[in-house]
C-alpha cells in the first residue's frame, strides 16, 4: 500500500519510537494517536497516563478531551490529578513524555502560550497544561507535530516547556531530572538532538520528501545528519489500525473539523 | 453542616461579589448550571480560580461576573480557543481582566496546598520556563536539606469552592467518582463549598476508599440533575461533544454571545429553564 497522508506517515513514525512496556504521560491530540497506536500496534505493554487522572488508560476510540469518561472506564486505575503529578510524574515514573506544541525552536524548547509579547499578543495559545512538568521530569521527551517556518521558529517568543534551554549540558546544569527531548516527529521527517550540542538534526526523511522541503518548512538552517535515512513506509497493518481508530473515534464524537490537534 | 436547598438559595447566601471563587472538575462534573446562576443573578468582581477555564468561565467571563483567573490551561478541548476569554484579556471586553496563568502540575499543588492549610506549595517545576517572568507568584527556594533549587507557588484559598458530583444522601455527604480531577482538594481549601448533585439517595452504596466528602465540611447540596451539562457525570450522562463545538461559534462573536446568554440564562428561571430552552435551540440548529 503506497497511499497515505503526511499526517497518517507522521503518526506511524512517531508511534513506532515508543517501547514496548514504556510508562508514556500523553498529551491530548497528536500525541494520543501516536500512542495508542503504538499500543495497538508494535508496543502491546505500554502504559497510557493522562493528566486528568487515568493510569493504563486503554480507549478504544481517541478521547476529545483530555478527561473523556472512556480513559477513565478502560484504566487500570484512576487518581486524583494532584496524585499523577506529584506521585507518578514528579515520583519519576514516567519514562516518555508524549507532547505537541504551536512552536519549537533548535533546542527543542516548546511554546503553547503566546505568539508577540505576552502583555499584547498577536496569538494567544491556551497556555502551559501539563507540559512544563512533563518536560521537566519525564526521562525522556518526545514531539510530534507539523512542520512549517512558523512552528519551527528560530527565536520563541515564548518558552513554555524547556528542550535543552540553549543546548549542550544545558539541561544538566539547571538540575533537570529528564533527559529531555529526544526525538521530534513531523509531516516531513524525523530530528534528533544533536549528541554533543543538542540542536535538532534530521535523521530521517519521510518517503517522498526532499531535503529543500524539509529546509523550507524551517526557521533556521536545518541540520541533516551524516547519514540520513528514508522513513520506512507506513506499512498496511499500521494504517489500517490507524484508520479504523479514527473511524470508531469519529463515529463515536461526531466528525469534527480541526479535532486532530 | 449541608444545608439542601435549592441553588438558587445556595448562590444568593454564599456567593457575594469580590469573593474568590473556585469552580471544579476536570473535563468530568463541570458544574455548569452552578456557573450559569452565578451569571443569572448578576454576581461582579469575582476572583476567579480553576485549572481549565472551559466553556463554564467562558460565560462567566464574557458575562461581566471577573475581573481576575489564575489558570493553567485556557483553551476549549478538542476544539480551540475560549473567545470570551480571549477577548477579556486582549481587548478588555466586557472589562479588563488580570490573568495569572500556571502549570497544571502548580495549581494541582496548589490546591493540596490549600486543603493542608499551607501558605505555599512546594514542586520540582518551571526550571527553563518563561512563565515565571509572567507571574510574578512563581518563585524558587533552595530545598534547606538538599540544596536543589525547587518552585513555589501560593495556596489556593478561595472563600467558595463549587463541584457537580454524582450522589449525595439526605444529610448532605457527597460521593463523587470517575475522573476526579482536583475536586476534593478545592473542596477542602475553601471556606464553603457548595455541591450540585445528580441524585439525592437515602443511603450512599460507596466502598471504603471511594471519594466522599462529608456532610460537616460541605456547606450546601443542591439537587441539579443534568447539572453538569454539556459536561458529562459519569454514570449518568455523556459529554455533549456537538455543544463544545457548537459554543466556538457562539462565544466568537460578542452580540452572538450575548444573545445566547440573555436567551438560555437570563431569560430563564432555573437549569431546568435552561435545559428546555437549550433542547428548542438544539432543534433550530439541526432544523
Amino acid at each position: 500500500m503506497s497511499i497515505y497522508t503526511t499526517n497518517e506517515m507522521m503518526t506511524v513514525a512517531a508511534a513506532r519510537r515508543l517501547p514496548d512496556g514504556a510508562v508514556c504521560f500523553v498529551g491530548i491530540g497528536l500525541p494520543s494517536t501516536a500512542a495508542n497506536l503504538a499500543r495497538l500496534t508494535s508496543a502491546p505493554n505500554v502504559v497510557l497516563i493522562y493528566e486528568s487522572g487515568p493510569i493504563g488508560a486503554k480507549p478504544t476510540v481517541l478521547p476529545l478531551s483530555i478527561g473523556d469518561g472512556e480513559l477513565a472506564e478502560t484504566a487500570d486505575t484512576v487518581v486524583s490529578t494532584p496524585e499523577i503529578f506529584r506521585y507518578w510524574l514528579q515520583g519519576g515514573r514516567v519514562d516518555v513524555g508524549f507532547l505537541g506544541a504551536a512552536q519549537i525552536d533548535r533546542f527543542a524548547n516548546l511554546n503553547t502560550t503566546v505568539i508577540g509579547p505576552y502583555d499584547a499578543p498577536k496569538t494567544r495559545l491556551p497556555g502551559a497544561g501539563g507540559a512544563p512538568e512533563i518536560a521537566g521530569s519525564a526521562k525522556e521527551v518526545f514531539i510530534i507535530m507539523r512542520q512549517s517556518k512558523r512552528a519551527f521558529d528560530d527565536k520563541l517568543d515564548f518558552v513554555t516547556s524547556v528542550g535543552h534551554m540553549d543546548g549542550g549540558e544545558a539541561r544538566q546544569r539547571a538540575g533537570l531530572p529528564g533527559k529531555g527531548p529526544q526525538v521530534v516527529v513531523t509531516d516531513l521527517c524525523v530530528m534528533e538532538p544533536d549528541p554533543v550540542t543538542r540542536e535538532l538534526t534530521v535523521v530521517s526523511i519521510h518517503p517522498g520528501i526532499s531535503r529543500e522541503q524539509i529546509t523550507e518548512a524551517t526557521g533556521w538552517p536545518i541540520k541533516f545528519a551524516a547519514n540520513v535515512v528514508e522513513t520506512p513506509m507506513p506499512q498496511v497493518a499500521e494504517l489500517e489500525t490507524l484508520r479504523a481508530l479514527q473511524a470508531r473515534t469519529d463515529a463515536a464524537h461526531g466528525k469534527q473539523e480541526g479535532s486532530e490537534s | 453542616m449541608a444545608d439542601i436547598c435549592s441553588l438558587r438559595e445556595a448562590v444568593s447566601g454564599l456567593i457575594h461579589d469580590g469573593d474568590t471563587v473556585a469552580m471544579e472538575g476536570f473535563t468530568h462534573l463541570i458544574p455548569h448550571a452552578a456557573g450559569h446562576e452565578v451569571i443569572r443573578q448578576g454576581k461582579r468582581d469575582l476572583a476567579l480560580v480553576r485549572m481549565t477555564p472551559d466553556l463554564i468561565y467562558d460565560q462567566l467571563i464574557g458575562a461581566g461576573c471577573a475581573t481576575s483567573l489564575r489558570f493553567s490551561w485556557g483553551g476549549n478541548p478538542g476544539v480551540g480557543s475560549l473567545h470570551r476569554l480571549r477577548d477579556a484579556v486582549e481587548k478588555g471586553w466586557p472589562h479588563k481582566l488580570a490573568i495569572r496563568e500556571h502549570s497544571h502540575a502548580d495549581m494541582a499543588n496548589a490546591y493540596v496546598a490549600g486543603a493542608s492549610g499551607l501558605p505555599f506549595a512546594v514542586l520540582r517545576g518551571y526550571i527553563g520556563s518563561d512563565l515565571p517572568k509572567v507571574n510574578d507568584s512563581i518563585r524558587f527556594i533552595d530545598c534547606p536539606y538538599t540544596g536543589e533549587k525547587l518552585a513555589t507557588t501560593p495556596a489556593v484559598r478561595p472563600d467558595i469552592t463549587v463541584i457537580h458530583a454524582q450522589q449525595a444522601d439526605r444529610q448532605g455527604n457527597v460521593l463523587l467518582w470517575g475522573i476526579l480531577g482536583v475536586q476534593k482538594e478545592a473542596a477542602l481549601a475553601a471556606k464553603k463549598v457548595i455541591v450540585t448533585v445528580e441524585e439525592i439517595v437515602d443511603k450512599l452504596d460507596a466502598p471504603a476508599n471511594a471519594c466522599i466528602l462529608p456532610k460537616w465540611v460541605v456547606s450546601a447540596v443542591c439537587h441539579v440533575p443534568r447539572g453538569a451539562t454539556p459536561s458529562y457525570a459519569h454514570g449518568y450522562y455523556e459529554r455533549d461533544n456537538r455543544f463544545y463545538l457548537a459554543w466556538d461559534a457562539i462565544a466568537r462573536n460578542r452580540e452572538a454571545f450575548t444573545a445566547w446568554i440573555q436567551r438560555h440564562i437570563l431569560d430563564t428561571e432555573d437549569f431546568e429553564g435552561f435545559l428546555r430552552v437549550h433542547a428548542e435551540s438544539q432543534q433550530e440548529m439541526s432544523a
